[in-house]
C-alpha cells in the first residue's frame, strides 16, 4: 500500500530540474498490454475448461452416463463403452483431464445426443443468429443510453428525475416479462412485428428491444452519473468561459468522459446479453446458442451444455480484450507514455 | 458483476462529493433530500408492507386458496371479483400471487444469503490472505466471470437437476462472483485506509485492528449489497422458473406462474402481466431501499 | 500572422482610455436558492478595474470571492440571482442574453481557473483546448488557428510548442500545464483577464513563473482580476487589493497601503496569521503577538546539542519501481537528528521525498538502506512485533485528518481507542476530557463524528489522538496545508503551545517555507530525495548556501513590496 502511495507521488513529481519525460510513442507498450490481456484470457479459458471438467466429474453418477446424455436417455452398453474409450474414462483422472483438454484444443467438443450431431456442428449452426441478436442489442442499448443521457441529464429537476427514474425502471425489467409485454402489444394487438421467427430485420426488432432496454437502463445509469460529475468539473467551466454553449460542452467535452465507464461495462453487458439470449430465444422461438444451451440443460445433454458454456467463455474473453483496446481508443490517456 | 463495481464507484463518487462539499463551509450540505422521504421511497415501503402481509398473513388479502380450482370460470380477465383474472383452471391469480410471495421471497432471500456467504469467504480470504491467496482467488473469480451469471446457474442446474433447492444454490453461485469482487475491493480499501495505519502507529496489535477497524468497516456495505441483491436474486430465480428449471406448476410461485402462463400468452395476457409486475415491483422496491440505505449510511459515516 | 495583429488593433481601439474603469461592479449581490432557504453569498460589493491594472480579491474559503469571479463572466451557476450593476467597457452586462454572453466570454474576458490538471479536458490534446476559443469566436481558418496555437504556446514560455500542443494535459508538468491553461484564456487577447487561484496547486518556483506571466499581460495594458486566498501571492502582482469576508468587501485600497496600514481588524488578523520570519517565536492567532517562552526557539542553550539525540536518521534510502518499470530513488542517503524539545522542519517541493522520509521515521515504510534509531536503540530495523511496545513514543498528524479517523467512530471513541491500556473507566473518561481541553476543544465535541466537525476542529482531534499515548515525538506531515490561513495560525499556535507545555519534539514536514520558518529550530531542505542543506533555521533562511535553497527562497512571494511603506522588515535576505 505504501508502495502505491509513493508511486502516485512520483507521478506528480514536478521539480523544475527534471527534464520532461520524453513522449515516446508507446506502440510497444500497447502491444505488450494486448499481449498481456491475451495471456490472461488464455489462463481464464484454461480455468473455465478445468471447471467444466470438474463439473462433470463432481456430478452425482457416472461421468460416462452424463456424457452419453444422462440416465434418461438410457445409453446402451456399447455406447457407454465407446464413450469410456473416447474420453479415457477407464484411466486415471489426470489422464482423463489431459485427454479432455487435448480434445478441446482440437475443437472436439464431444457429441450431442439430443441433437444427434457433434457439438461443434450444433454451435456452428447456432452462433450466427445469436451474434446477430446480441450485437444488435448491444448497439441499440448504447444508442438508447447515450441519447437518453444527452437529453435528460441536468435539464432541471423534473426532467432529470424522470430520466433517471426511467433508467432505474428499465434496468429492473426482467427480459422475460418485458418480452411478453412487447409481444402482447406489438405482435398480438398491433400486429406490427411478428411474434416468432420472422424474416430478417422485422423479426429482430422485438427480441433486440427486449434485450437492449434493461441493458440500456444499466448503461444509462452509469453514463448519467459520469455525465453529471463531468458537467461539474472545472474543465467544463473553463470551456464555458471560452464562450462554448451548453450543447457544445456536452458533446465536445462531457460525453467522452461519460461513456468511459460504460465502455468498461460493455464486456459485462455482452455476458448479460448472452444470458438474456437464453430467455429471449426461448420466448421468441428463435434458433441460437441460448436455445441450444437450454436444450442441453433440460435434456441433460452434458457435452452440449459444456460446449455452449465454453464458447460463451471464449466470447467473453475475446470481448474483454476488445473492450480494453476500445477503451484505449476512447481514452487517449492510456495510450500516452505519461500514464 | 460490474453493477456491483458500478455501485462501488457510485459509493466512491458520493463520498468524494461529500468531502469536497465539506471543505467549503460556504456550501450548505445537501443531505436533506437524501434523508427525506421521497415519493419513490414511500412507494417502496408500501410494496414492502404488501409483501410482509402476503408472507405473514396471506389470508388477510387473498380471498381464495391459491390452489382452489373453479372449472366454471377459466381464463377470465381482470374484474372486481378476480382482480388479476383467473388461470386455465379458474384459479384466482391475485390469490396465487399473494400466496406465492412466501416461496418467491424465500428463494430470493436464501439465494442472496448463499451468494453473500460464498462471497464473504472468498472476498476476505483474498483481501487479507496475502498476495498469493489474492492472486489465486482473483484468477478464480475471473474464470467465474467468464460465465455470465445465468449460465453459471444453468450449469449448476444441469449438474444437479431442476428444483427449488438447486435453484437457490444456483442463483447464489451465479451472484457470488460479483459480491466477492466487491467485498474484496472493500476489504483492501479498508486495509489500506489511513485510519488503519493510524491505529498501527498507535501500536495496536493486528488482531485488535482487525476486530475494531477492518472487519466492521469492510462489512459495512453488506446490508446495502444484500438489499440490492434480493431484488436481483428474485428476478434471476424467476427467470430460471420461467425456463422451467425451478419450482414446478401449479405451485403458487411467481416464476412458475409465468412459466405456466406461457401457453396462453396470446389470449390471456393477465396470466403473465401480473406475476411479472409483482416481480418488477419487488425488485424496484429492493433497489430503491438499498440505495436509500446506502445514501443514509454514507451521509452519516462519510 | 496578420490575424492576431489585426485583432490587437481592433481591441485597442475598442478598449477604453486609460484611467477609466474597464469593468465596474456596483452593489453586486448574488443569492443562491429562494424563499427561506435563500443565502446571500455576495452581499453588495463594489469595485472596478482599469486597463493595465491588477485588482486582487482576497478572502478565505466561503468569503464569496470565487462566486464573484464567476458572476463577472455570467457563469454564477444554477439557481442563483444576481443583482446590482455590472458595467464592462460601456455595456451593461446584466442585460446580456446568453448568446451575447458567449460572444464576450473568451474573446473579451478571459478566465483562468486554478489547477490546470482539472481545468483542461484530460482526454483532449492541449493544442485543441487552446484552439477552442479561436474556433468558437471564428478566428481565421484552421491553419491560422494552428499557427496561433503555436505562437501562444511560445508566448507563455512552453518549449517545443509543436510537440507540446499534441500532448494531453496529463503528459505535461504542472508548470507547463498551467501555462497552457493561461494560453487558452489569452488566445484572443481579451481586455480583461480573471484568474481564480491561478497558482494554488503549484510549487513555489513554478508559482513565481506563472505570476510573472500574468504580470506580463498586465504590462501589455490588459486589466487583471486575481482571486486568491493568499495575500502574499497577490501582493506582488496587485495594484489594489480588496479583502472579502462573508460576501462583503471589508477593505480595499492600494496594495502597499493596505498591507502597510490595514484599517480593518480583519485585514490585520489576516496579516498577522501569515507565518514567516517576523512571526517566529510569537503567536499568530491573536494580535498581541505574544511571545513564546524564551529558549524554545532557535536560541536554545548550546548544551542541548551535547545531549544524545532523541532520534537519528542515518543514511536512509528508499527506492520504488515506477509504473514504467524504472527504479526511482525517492529518498537518497537522508540523515538528520532530532533532539528533545526541538522542531526539525523538512521542506521541499512535491516529489522531493519529504513525505516518504516522514513515513520511514514513523516505521510504516521500511527503508532499503540505512536506519532510524530511537533513544539510541534500533527502531526501523526491528520487527513490527518488537517495535509495537515502543510505538507510543512516536505519534503522527496527517494533512487530511478525516480519512485518518474510522468513519464509524465519535471523537470519544477515537480518543479512547488511542489511550494506552491500563486506564480504569473513570480515569479514562477524565483523560479524554483532558486531552480535548489540551487541544482547545469543548466537551460538546465528544459525541460528534469527525465528518461534522470543521477542518480546524478535525485537526485538533487528530492532535489530541497523537497526544493520547504521551509520545515524545510527533511526525507532522503537512498538518496545516489544507486549512485557511487564520485556522492554520490557530493550529500552529497549538503545536507551539503543546511543545512548550509537554516538551515534545516535532518533525514538521511542509512545502510552505513560511510555516517551516515559523515553526522550526532546524531545517532540512530536500529536493529529488536528497538533503541539499540542513542546519539552524535562522541561518538557512538568512544565508542559504545551496543554489536550490536560494532559488526556493527567491521564488517565495513576499508580503511587502515596499518595506519602507509597510514598516515591516524584509522577510528574507534575497541578496544572499
Amino acid at each position: 500500500m505504501t508502495q502505491s502511495a509513493a508511486a502516485g507521488q512520483i507521478l506528480v513529481e514536478d521539480g523544475p530540474d527534471i527534464p520532461e519525460p520524453a513522449a515516446v510513442p508507446s506502440r510497444r507498450r500497447r502491444v505488450g498490454r494486448v499481449l498481456q490481456d491475451v495471456i490472461g484470457g488464455v489462463i481464464v479459458l484454461w480455468g473455465a475448461a478445468t471447471l467444466t471438467f470438474l463439473a462433470v466429474h463432481l456430478m452425482p453418477g457416472n461421468p460416462a452416463v452424463s456424457y452419453a446424455g444422462g440416465v434418461a436417455s438410457h445409453p446402451s452398453k456399447s455406447v457407454l463403452a465407446a464413450i469410456i474409450k473416447e474420453y479415457g474414462l477407464d484411466r486415471p483422472v489426470i489422464v482423463q483431464y489431459l485427454v479432455y483438454l487435448s480434445n478441446l484444443l482440437h475443437g472436439n467438443l464431444g457429441y450431442s445426443v439430443s441433437e444427434q450431431m457433434p457439438v461443434s456442428q450444433v454451435i456452428a449452426l447456432n452462433v450466427g443468429p445469436t451474434a446477430e441478436l446480441t450485437l444488435g442489442s448491444l448497439v441499440l442499448a448504447w444508442v438508447l443510453a447515450v441519447v437518453w443521457s444527452l437529453l435528460t441529464v441536468r435539464r432541471g429537476r423534473i426532467i432529470s428525475s424522470i430520466g433517471s427514474g426511467l433508467e432505474v425502471l428499465a434496468a429492473s425489467l426482467p427480459q422475460y416479462w418485458l418480452g411478453i409485454i412487447l409481444l402482447e402489444v406489438f405482435a398480438f394487438h398491433l400486429g406490427i412485428f411478428p411474434a416468432t421467427g420472422g424474416s430478417g430485420l422485422q423479426g429482430l426488432v422485438l427480441p433486440c428491444f427486449t434485450l437492449a432496454i434493461p441493458i440500456a437502463g444499466f448503461l444509462g445509469q452509469v453514463t448519467r452519473e459520469e455525465f453529471e460529475s463531468a458537467l461539474e468539473q472545472p474543465y467544463i467551466t473553463s470551456a464555458k468561459a471560452r464562450g462554448m454553449s451548453d450543447w457544445g460542452v456536452r458533446l465536445r467535452h462531457a460525453l467522452r468522459h461519460a461513456v468511459l465507464p460504460g465502455v468498461t461495462l460493455s464486456g459485462w453487458a455482452l455476458g448479460s446479453l448472452i444470458s438474456g439470449a437464453v430467455i429471449v430465444e426461448s420466448l421468441f422461438s428463435r434458433n441460437g446458442l441460448g436455445n441450444a444451451l437450454l436444450q442441453g440443460v433440460t435434456q441433460q445433454d452434458m457435452p452440449l451444455t459444456i460446449g455452449v458454456v465454453l464458447i460463451v467463455a471464449v466470447v467473453y474473453v475475446v470481448a474483454t480484450i476488445l473492450v480494453d483496446i476500445l477503451y484505449q481508443v476512447v481514452d487517449p490517456r492510456l495510450r500516452s507514455a505519461g500514464q | 458483476m460490474p453493477p456491483a463495481e458500478q455501485r462501488n464507484n457510485a459509493l466512491m463518487t458520493v463520498t468524494n462529493v461529500s468531502s469536497a462539499i465539506d471543505q467549503q463551509p460556504g456550501i450548505v450540505r445537501l443531505g436533506g433530500r437524501a434523508r427525506g422521504l421521497s415519493p419513490g421511497i414511500v412507494l417502496a415501503w408500501l410494496v414492502v408492507a404488501f409483501l410482509v402481509i402476503s408472507v405473514a398473513w396471506p389470508g388477510l388479502i387473498a380471498r381464495e386458496a391459491p390452489l382452489a380450482v373453479d372449472p366454471a370460470h377459466p381464463l377470465q380477465g381482470p374484474s372486481l371479483s378476480h382482480l388479476f383474472g383467473t388461470d386455465q383452471s379458474g384459479r384466482d391469480v391475485f390469490s396465487r400471487v399473494v400466496y406465492g410471495a412466501r416461496e418467491s421471497l424465500s428463494i430470493g432471500v436464501a439465494a442472496t444469503g448463499v451468494g453473500l456467504a460464498i462471497a464473504i469467504v472468498l472476498g476476505f480470504a483474498a483481501g487479507l490472505g496475502g498476495r498469493w491467496a489474492d492472486t489465486v482467488i482473483s484468477r478464480f473469480l475471473e474464470v467465474l466471470f467468464s460465465f455470465p451469471s445465468l449460465l453459471l446457474a444453468l450449469l449448476f442446474v444441469a449438474m444437479f437437476g431442476a428444483g427449488v433447492g438447486s435453484l437457490i444454490i444456483a442463483v447464489g453461485i451465479g451472484s457470488a462472483p460479483g459480491y466477492a469482487r466487491m467485498i474484496r475491493g472493500q476489504v483492501i480499501a479498508v486495509r489500506n485506509a489511513p485510519y488503519v495505519e493510524a491505529a498501527k502507529v498507535l501500536g495496536h496489535p493486528p488482531l485488535r485492528i482487525m476486530a475494531n477497524s477492518i472487519f466492521p468497516n469492510a462489512m459495512r456495505p453488506l446490508l446495502v449489497l444484500g438489499t440490492l441483491g434480493i431484488g436481483q436474486s428474485i428476478v434471476w430465480a424467476s427467470a430460471l422458473s420461467f425456463l422451467g428449471l425451478g419450482a414446478a406448476p401449479p405451485a403458487p410461485e411467481w416464476g412458475a406462474m409465468l412459466a405456466a402462463g406461457r401457453d396462453f400468452i396470446s389470449s390471456a395476457w393477465w396470466l403473465e402481466f401480473f406475476p411479472g409486475a409483482v416481480i418488477v415491483a419487488t425488485a424496484l422496491a429492493a433497489t430503491a431501499l438499498g440505495r436509500h440505505l446506502q445514501r443514509r449510511l454514507e451521509g452519516r459515516l462519510a | 500572422m496578420t490575424g492576431p495583429m489585426q485583432h490587437d488593433q481592433d481591441l485597442l481601439t475598442a478598449s477604453g482610455q486609460p484611467g477609466k474603469n474597464l469593468l465596474t461592479a456596483t452593489d453586486l449581490r448574488v443569492c443562491f436558492g429562494s424563499g427561506p432557504l435563500a443565502r446571500e453569498v455576495v452581499a453588495g460589493i463594489s469595485f472596478g478595474v482599469r486597463p493595465g491594472e491588477c485588482l486582487a480579491i482576497v478572502g478565505q474559503s466561503g468569503s464569496g470571492k470565487s462566486v464573484t469571479a464567476r458572476t463577472l463572466i455570467g457563469l454564477t451557476g444554477d439557481g442563483s440571482q444576481v443583482s446590482g450593476r455590472l458595467e464592462f467597457d460601456g455595456h451593461d452586462l446584466a442585460t446580456l442574453t446568453e448568446r451575447q454572453w458567449r460572444s464576450i466570454r473568451g474573446a473579451r474576458i478571459g478566465f483562468i481557473l486554478q489547477d490546470a490538471l482539472v481545468s483542461l479536458d484530460a482526454v483532449r490534446p492541449v493544442g485543441r483546448e487552446i484552439a477552442e476559443p479561436l474556433r468558437l469566436h471564428h478566428y481565421g481558418r484552421a491553419a491560422d488557428r494552428r499557427a496561433r496555437v503555436i505562437e501562444l504556446l511560445r508566448q507563455v514560455g512552453v518549449p517545443e510548442p509543436e510537440m507540446r500542443s499534441r500532448q494531453l494535459p496529463g503528459e505535461l508538468s504542472g508548470g507547463l500545464r498551467q501555462r497552457a491553461l493561461i494560453a487558452t484564456a489569452i488566445a484572443l487577447d481579451p481586455q480583461l483577464l480573471i484568474a481564480d487561484e491561478p497558482t494554488t496547486a503549484l510549487d513555489v518556483t513554478i508559482q513565481a513563473q506563472i505570476l510573472g506571466l500574468l504580470e506580463e499581460s498586465k504590462r501589455r495594458g490588459r486589466a487583471l482580476i486575481v482571486i486568491s486566498h493568499d495575500l502574499a501571492v497577490v501582493s506582488r502582482l496587485a495594484d489594489r487589493v480588496a479583502v472579502m469576508r462573508d460576501g462583503l468587501i471589508v477593505e480595499q485600497g492600494p496594495t502597499a497601503e493596505l498591507l502597510g496600514h490595514p484599517q480593518h481588524p480583519y485585514t490585520q488578523s489576516l496579516l498577522d496569521a501569515i507565518p514567516s520570519a517576523h512571526s517566529r517565536g510569537t503567536h499568530l492567532s491573536d494580535s498581541s503577538g505574544k511571545a513564546r517562552a524564551p529558549a524554545v526557539l532557535s536560541a536554545r542553550p548550546g548544551g542541548l546539542a551535547a545531549q544524545a539525540p532523541l532520534l537519528v536518521a542515518d543514511g536512509l534510502v528508499k527506492r520504488y519501481k515506477g509504473p514504467d518499470g524504472k527504479v526511482r530513488t525517492v529518498v537518497d542517503k537522508v540523515s538528520f537528528e532530532l533532539h528533545r524539545g526541538e522542531t526539525v522542519g523538512v521542506v521541499g517541493e512535491s516529489g522531493s521525498g519529504k513525505t516518504t522520509t516522514g513515513r520511514i521515521v514513523l516505521a510504516v515504510t521500511s527503508p532499503d538502506e540505512g536506519e532510524v534509531r530511537l533513544h539510541g536503540q534500533p527502531w526501523t530495523s526491528l520487527s513490527e512485533g518488537q517495535r509495537r511496545a515502543r510505538r507510543q513514543h512516536v505519534g503522527v498528524v496527517y494533512q487530511d485528518p478525516l480519512s485518518s479517523f474510522d468513519p464509524r467512530w465519535t471523537v470519544r471513541r477515537i480518543l479512547s481507542d488511542a489511550l494506552p491500556a491500563g486506564y480504569a473507566n473513570a480515569s479514562r473518561a477524565a483523560r479524554i476530557r483532558e486531552l480535548l481541553h489540551q487541544v482547545g476543544l469543548g466537551d460538546d465535541t465528544l459525541d460528534r463524528r469527525p465528518l461534522l466537525l470543521s477542518g480546524g476542529q478535525r485537526q485538533r482531534v487528530a492532535i489530541a489522538r497523537a497526544l493520547a499515548p504521551e509520545p515524545e515525538i510527533i511526525v507532522c506531515d503537512e498538518p496545516v496545508s489544507a486549512l485557511d490561513v487564520s485556522i492554520q495560525a490557530q493550529v500552529l499556535d497549538l503545536f507551539a503551545d503543546l511543545q512548550d507545555e509537554l516538551g515534545l519534539s516535532y518533525i514538521f514536514i511542509s512545502h510552505d517555507l513560511g510555516v517551516i520558518h515559523h515553526m522550526s529550530d532546524r531545517v532540512v531542505v530536500m529536493t529529488h530525495g536528497r538533503i541539499v542543506e540542513q542546519g539552524d533555521a535562522e541561518a538557512i533562511f538568512r544565508h542559504p548556501a545551496h543554489p536550490y535553497t536560494q532559488r526556493l527562497l527567491a521564488s517565495l512571494p513576499q508580503l511587502s513590496l515596499q518595506p519602507e511603506l509597510s514598516g515591516r522588515e524584509p522577510a528574507y535576505d534575497r541578496s544572499a
